[in-house]
């Protein structure tokens, strides 16, 4: 269906990556976000809580950002699109909460404007060292989806991508922007809402009574329910049956947990995205993602005057990892390089999809700034020799 | 599993249903806790106070944290939230903000609502946000084994302090009217018709409602002070505790086997988060301020 009007600034601006993203959740149809202030993410907040009363929508600055992610959480229950925005400290205390979205299925977005870590960090200065965190951050197993933006638009335009995912797998979103990302300003087009295609909860039509509320279909996703129809369910953070009922046996963990795993896994080839260009015959893949893909492209530039056949592959969607692709290039290239603002993350992820046929070789980056693009062309050229 | 032997007594009586048993999810009974916890009777007070308010069960919320008394949402029969250790206040208030139209209640205990979430418990008093809040005080981490709370007397003893606690305690309802809640009763399990009266009351209230309610855990509290039975808690309830309506909050603190202040002690009409909000922004931005709907915020087809 087409979005709410009223949340769409449509127009051609020049905004930061932090703004664009409020926007893009606005447009997306979220009217519900709880968030704590945090350095480099706040002006996400800033621009919705300035907005939000003209249409509908409800913020409210929480009193620390594990409230923050449980009242997204608990909002999303009455089927209000629902967001918060941290940067990492903030993501860190939202970790059991994000766990209990996923295992109570409950679709919401929540924003990380990465910072340099850890702990306090570089709170100013880009980072993208949480992305292992984004995936694996919270206890026990699960599946989420993460995405990640390269620029302003790209903030715009997938975060009703993120929303819709949400709704489509209930599962929580990560949304990864980067300290760069979300402070740069560039051209921002934000389309007519009738240009704008959003997933709605979809509601069950069975009636109170024959409905339960962890039957999935054949995605392996349940129907849900809105508190206050009527239907009197239950959930919970316990491993739960069909009926949201505790149920502490290895057959309930293996059946829900099962689910919660596979529901993503069966459907990546659905969820995965990625930008590829000239791989084709290519020596080296470069394998990037957010502010860094935009340094690396000038690295490969770099590369290219030498004569070296560089391919690139800038990931979109993070989580799942397109792995099916980076196993088949791996056996037709020399290898890929890794760029990212951390000692070694999604490098680990390329290296496992790689299997040994081709090396994965990072270029680090301890954070507060971004590469050198000479650096990551010095690294293509002696890989391809 | 082992099966229930039909008693002599119902054998006589016949199977009638339960007076409250609408207001529980049946099929989940029975329930997890101790022969004579104080969870059980607090619920039943809870439930018959939803039936003599007559509001569509449809729209009242239910929302727990972790422990004994984080159970209770599970064994109600409404729409029911089993949330994480201290963030069922958090989580309603999501709830309440995104869908104005529901009433909320958060049942839970001191531990989880005091301790680990005694954050959100002030902020949540001082925003005044429109929710029920049902503590269910029993001294201790019963589910963990007997663990120190923030609410173990002094002098008291727990599986952490095995030589008696030497924390001093929080004294619930004056933290809770220091921060500003409209409405603050203590009452012990024992008082099940003044306690049922208290629900009553405060589910027509409006703005941040905190209800304490001491009761017993026989397992680890009793046992470990060797106070006895749940009986011989309730005994002690009905011997020292004292009906003070109206009382100053600064006096109602508890000591290990002393006196129990009970009444109501903060009835207030205050204006809630959403009054203010409402109010303000009808002020500020005039005929521009959309409200959230009654019915959430929600887009569908």
């Amino acid at each position: 269906m087409k979005t709410d009007p009223a949340g769409v600034l449509t127009g051609v601006h020049y905004l930061d990556g932090d703004f664009a993203c409020g926007e893009g959740a606005m447009a997306a149809g979220c009217r519900f976000v709880g968030g704590y202030p945090i350095t480099p993410s706040t002006e996400v907040v800033e621009r919705i809580s300035r907005r939000f009363p003209m249409m509908g929508g409800v913020f409210i600055q929480m009193e620390d950002e594990l409230a923050s992610m449980a009242a997204i959480v608990g909002a999303s229950w009455t089927g209000t699109k629902s967001l918060t925005v941290t940067s990492g400290p903030g993501f860190s205390l939202m970790m059991e909460n994000i766990g209990l979205a996923a295992m109570m299925e409950t679709p919401c977005v929540v924003v990380n404007v990465q910072r340099g870590g850890p702990s306090t960090g570089l709170p100013t200065m880009v980072g993208q060292a949480d992305m292992m965190q984004a995936r694996w951050g919270s206890h026990g197993d699960y599946e989420l989806i993460t995405l990640c933006p390269q620029s302003p638009q790209e903030a715009f335009d997938l975060m009703i991508d993120a929303f819709n995912l949400s709704e489509l797998y209930r599962v929580p979103v990560m949304f990864m922007m980067d300290e760069c990302v979300g402070h740069m300003t560039e051209k921002v087009v934000i389309p007519e809402a009738d240009e704008i295609e959003i997933v709605p909860r979809k509601l069950t039509d069975k009636p109170p009574g024959e409905f339960q509320p962890y039957v999935a279909d054949e995605r392996l996703v349940p129907e849900f329910a809105r508190a206050g129809d009527g239907y009197r369910f239950h959930t919970t953070g316990l491993t739960h049956d069909e009926r949201g009922y505790p149920e502490m046996s290895v057959k309930a963990q293996e059946k829900h947990v099962g689910r919660l795993v596979e529901k993503i896994r069966a459907n990546a080839d659905q969820i995965v995205r990625f930008e590829e260009d000239d791989t084709d015959g290519a020596d080296v893949v470069l394998v990037t993602y957010g502010i860094t893909a935009r340094v690396a492209q000038m690295g490969r530039e770099l590369a290219q005057e030498q004569g070296v056949k560089v391919g690139m592959i800038r990931l979109i969607v993070v989580w799942p990892f397109p792995e099916k692709r980076i196993s088949e290039l791996a056996g037709k290239i020399k290898a890929f390089i890794v760029p990212e603002i951390n000692y070694g993350q999604i490098v680990l992820e390329v290296e496992r999809c790689a299997a040994g046929r081709a090396p994965a070789i990072l270029v680090s980056h301890g954070g507060g700034g971004v590469h050198e693009p000479e650096a990551i062309a010095e690294a293509i050229v002696r890989a391809a020799k | 599993m082992s099966t229930v032997k039909e008693s002599p007594v119902s054998e006589a009586v016949g199977h009638c249903e339960h007076p409250v048993s609408p207001y529980l999810r049946m099929d989940r009974i029975p329930h997890i806790w101790c022969p004579t916890c104080g969870i059980g009777t607090v619920v039943k007070c809870y439930a018959t106070a939803l039936e003599e308010a007559g509001i569509d069960l449809d729209k009242m919320m239910i929302v727990s944290g972790i422990g004994c008394t984080g159970r209770v949402a599970g064994y109600m029969n409404l729409d029911a939230f089993h949330t994480t250790h201290g963030r069922a206040i958090p989580f309603a208030t999501g709830i309440k903000l995104s869908r104005p139209e529901l009433g909320v209640t958060v049942f839970s205990g001191d531990g989880d609502l005091t301790g680990i979430g005694g954050n959100h418990f002030i902020h949540a008093a001082r925003r005044q946000m429109d929710v029920l809040v049902i503590l269910i005080n029993n001294f201790i981490y019963g589910m963990t084994g007997g663990q120190n709370a923030p609410t173990t007397p002094l002098g008291a003893r727990s599986s952490t302090m095995p030589f008696g606690n030497f924390e001093p305690p929080f004294n619930l309802p004056h933290l809770a009217a220091s921060c500003g809640a409209a409405y603050v009763a203590r009452w012990t399990s024992l008082h099940i018709r003044r306690l049922t009266k208290a629900f009553r009351e405060a589910i027509d209230r409006k703005g941040f409602r905190f209800i304490e309610v001491i009761a017993p855990c026989s397992t680890l509290y009793a046992r470990l002070n060797k106070l006895g039975t749940g009986f011989n808690l309730m005994q002690f309830y009905h011997d020292n505790s004292e009906i003070r309506h109206g009382a100053d909050t600064r006096e109602v603190d508890i000591g290990f086997q002393k006196n129990i202040v009970c009444g109501k002690f903060v009835d207030e009409d205050k204006p809630t988060f959403q009054d203010r909000m409402h109010q303000h922004y009808e002020e500020i931005l005039k005929e521009r301020y959309v409200p959230m709907a009654p019915e959430g915020g929600w887009i569908h087809e």
